[in-house]
């Protein structure tokens, strides 16, 4: 049965949450960051979560990220089941099926944009020089092909963003997810990131963001909205979104 | 695969330290000095000890060497009258020691007499020792040119003696001295050999034999010199009479040395009414000694380690630091997927490869002191291998022991609370 479940997940579902609630204890009161949440993401499909501050946006996404394991109820992540997971397992979970992107970034100061970009691979224990043309190839994707030998503190924010991206991208992961990726970044930044997004997406990449503001979410395929650790809609963009993308011309119609 | 990773691991590490140079500078300034103060405390206690048990082994281990000695006298009694002192080892001691002592392999005597040699114009003080063949298998000096005693010498009474090669070089300078004859004394005596004497200048107390040593036969010291000396001192003049003023004995096995000496011991004092002689064991003296080195040791350790110590901690300090300063990167390295594992080998290559590094400019240091403590003070030293190698060792712990802690503080942080750090 679970074999069956974990093959039709490989296929079509990345992602299946089954009731899940994440509490947490203040003092001799309960929060509930989430509150019975069902959820399941198609692969490919390309997520905006939004909703007021505190309603368990990035509890949502830390978990997704097996960072965090569900107080109750089931996460499936490729058909495996992470609440019975070790610490190991999990890490070893997001090495290969997970790549994360900051709101600040978070490239380490004292690695070169190759090397910050070759990371996953070298706790996958890849060959060097295998690692090496993956990141060149990488960057060259997210324009960044003559920065390699920079440090992050030399670049622009907008470019240090596509570093970050790149280095989510370099073990080739399941699902990409985005904490306010833009929210760093002036507008017009925000939405060159967006592009690049949006065109990984198009190359069939799932990929799931936190947003609050709604230009943002409006790139994405499915607006998911929370209120009080619960899912209060989820919208689906049939049409193309907003104007800004539009004039870009590279939303995804 | 791990190795390769160990590798950049290491690159990290110190690419990392790199980005902080005076801090690690400081750092592993503890261990630089700690390190260097055990090698070179070491290499000095050793060229100490060295030295002393050498003097010792010279000696040898297997001797057990009895001089007579002036008892202790109730002093006093008639300092204008010309006494008689009889006092000493006897030539029947000499007998009953190589007679009735199973383990005893050969007993040398030596009588000690101050005479002026002269050949020429050229006089030098002499202490002549009048002893037997034995005493050149015993007493191993190198022969630098004729020969040494031989037993037909003592058979024929022989007029001869084996001088230093200090006496021959001052008695003898320029000319052949095999076959010279020197007026020592009042008789004269034709040089058959030259050894050479290992003995220092001020040293009788390590070694039996002076540089101003000439060795004649014993039976012919007995017949041209007699018992008796005069001694003249302010005034006053005091006579003694002593048979022979030293015995070496060689014993056949070390094991045997300890208990052939207190045999001896008792034997002699069932002869003799008073205690005139003193009876040292090289052996003995070689124990002491080593157990002497062994307390300096533990106390050289103690200081090391307690120095050790202190660089140690001041490494932790640092890693410590280190870790709340790195608490975002930590997160985005396990975000990332880097195993609680890899985290803390991380951390704990930075500070073994800071500790190590300390260690090794602390050997060039330890071993750069002695050196220059040889140079300038003339006094030995020597670094011994073992206590590079135990530098080396002792580094490497004290990054693994004092890395540790900060390592799993930084592998046990909640990824999530990591990434919010600012
Ligand atoms: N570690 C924690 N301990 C206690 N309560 C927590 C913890 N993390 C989150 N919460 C609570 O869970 C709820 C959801 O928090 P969460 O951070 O997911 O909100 P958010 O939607 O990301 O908000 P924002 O838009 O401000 O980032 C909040 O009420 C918060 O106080
Ligand atoms: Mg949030």
């Amino acid at each position: 049965m679970i074999e069956v479940k974990g093959n039709m997940a490989k296929n079509d579902q990345v992602i299946e949450l089954h009731e899940v609630w994440k509490t947490y204890r203040m003092g001799d009161q309960d929060v509930h960051a989430l509150a019975g949440i069902d959820l399941e993401i198609k692969r490919g499909s390309f997520w905006a979560i939004s909703g007021a501050s505190g309603s368990g946006k990035s509890t949502m996404l830390n978990l997704l990220g097996c960072l965090d394991r569900p107080t109750s109820g089931s996460y499936a992540l490729e058909g495996q089941r992470i609440s019975s997971m070790s610490d190991d397992e999990l890490s070893d979970l997001r090495l290969k099926h997970l790549g994360f992107v900051f709101q600040s970034f978070n490239l380490i100061p004292q690695l070169t944009v190759q090397e910050n970009i070759e990371l996953p691979l070298f706790y996958q224990g890849i060959d060097a020089h295998i690692a090496a043309d993956r990141a060149r190839t990488i960057a060259n994707r997210v324009g960044l092909g003559d920065r390699l030998k920079h440090r992050p503190t030399e670049l622009s924010g907008g470019q240090q963003q596509r570093v970050a991206i790149a280095r989510a991208l370099s073990n080739e992961p399941s699902v990409l997810l985005a904490d306010e990726p833009t929210g760093n970044l002036d507008t017009a930044t925000g939405d060159a990131i967006m592009g690049l997004l949006t065109e990984l997406h198009n190359q069939g990449r799932t990929i799931i963001m936190v947003t609050h503001e709604p230009e943002i979410a409006a790139y994405a395929q499915f607006q998911l909205t929370m209120r009080d650790g619960k899912i209060a809609s989820i919208i689906e963009n049939h049409t193309c979104p907003s104007g800004i993308a539009s004039l870009k011309n590279d939303a995804p119609c | 695969m791990l190795n390769t990773r160990f590798i950049r691991n290491v690159r990290l590490g110190i690419k990392t330290l790199m980005l902080h140079k005076m801090r690690s500078i400081l750092t592993m300034m503890g261990m630089v000095f700690g390190v260097g103060a055990v090698i070179a405390m070491l290499a000095v206690g050793e060229g100490a000890s060295k030295e002393a048990l050498d003097q010792i082994r010279r000696l040898g281990s297997q001797n057990i060497i009895i001089t007579s000695q002036k008892p202790a006298q109730g002093s006093g009694s008639g300092s204008m009258r010309i006494r008689l002192n009889i006092y000493g080892l006897l030539y029947d001691d000499l007998d009953r020691i190589t007679q009735s002592f199973k383990h005893v392999e050969r007993a040398v005597p030596a009588k000690l007499i101050r005479g002026t040699g002269r050949v020429g114009g050229r006089a030098l003080e002499l202490r002549l020792v009048g002893t037997t063949p034995n005493w050149f298998e015993l007493v191993d000096r190198e022969r630098i040119a004729g020969r040494v005693m031989v037993p037909r010498d003592m058979e024929t009474n022989a007029n001869i003696v084996v001088l230093t090669e200090h006496g021959a070089r001052k008695l003898l300078a320029g000319q052949d001295p095999i076959g010279t004859k020197v007026k020592i004394n009042q008789g004269y005596f034709e040089v058959v050999g030259i050894i050479k004497s290992e003995s220092t200048d001020s040293g009788s107390m390590q070694t039996p034999d002076e540089k101003i040593d000439a060795y004649i036969p014993l039976n012919v010291a007995i017949e041209r010199f007699g018992d008796i000396t005069t001694i003249r001192g302010q005034g006053s003049r005091s006579r003694e009479k002593v048979e022979l003023h030293q015995l070496i004995v060689q014993v056949d096995s070390i094991e045997h040395v300890e208990a052939t000496a207190a045999g001896i011991e008792r034997m002699l004092m069932t002869f003799r009414p008073k205690k005139d002689y003193k009876i040292s064991v090289p052996l003995a003296l070689l124990r002491q000694a080593e157990a002497t080195q062994r307390t300096f040791n533990i106390v050289l350790g103690s200081i090391a380690g307690i120095s050790l110590l202190i660089g140690g901690i001041g490494i932790m300090n640092i890693m410590l630091a280190s870790v709340t300063e790195r608490t975002r990167e930590i997160g985005i390295r396990r975000a990332i997927g880097a195993r609680r594992k890899q985290i803390i080998g991380q951390f704990l290559i930075e500070t073994i490869v800071l500790s190590v590094t300390g260690g090794f400019i602390g050997i060039g240091i330890g071993v750069l002191i002695p050196w220059l403590i040889t140079m300038f003070a003339d006094m030995p030293t020597i670094v011994t291998l073992w206590s590079v190698l135990l530098s080396v060792v002792i580094s490497i712990g004290v990054g693994m022991i004092f890395g540790m802690y900060p390592a799993m503080r930084a592998a046990n942080l909640d990824p999530i609370v990591a990434l919010r750090h600012e």
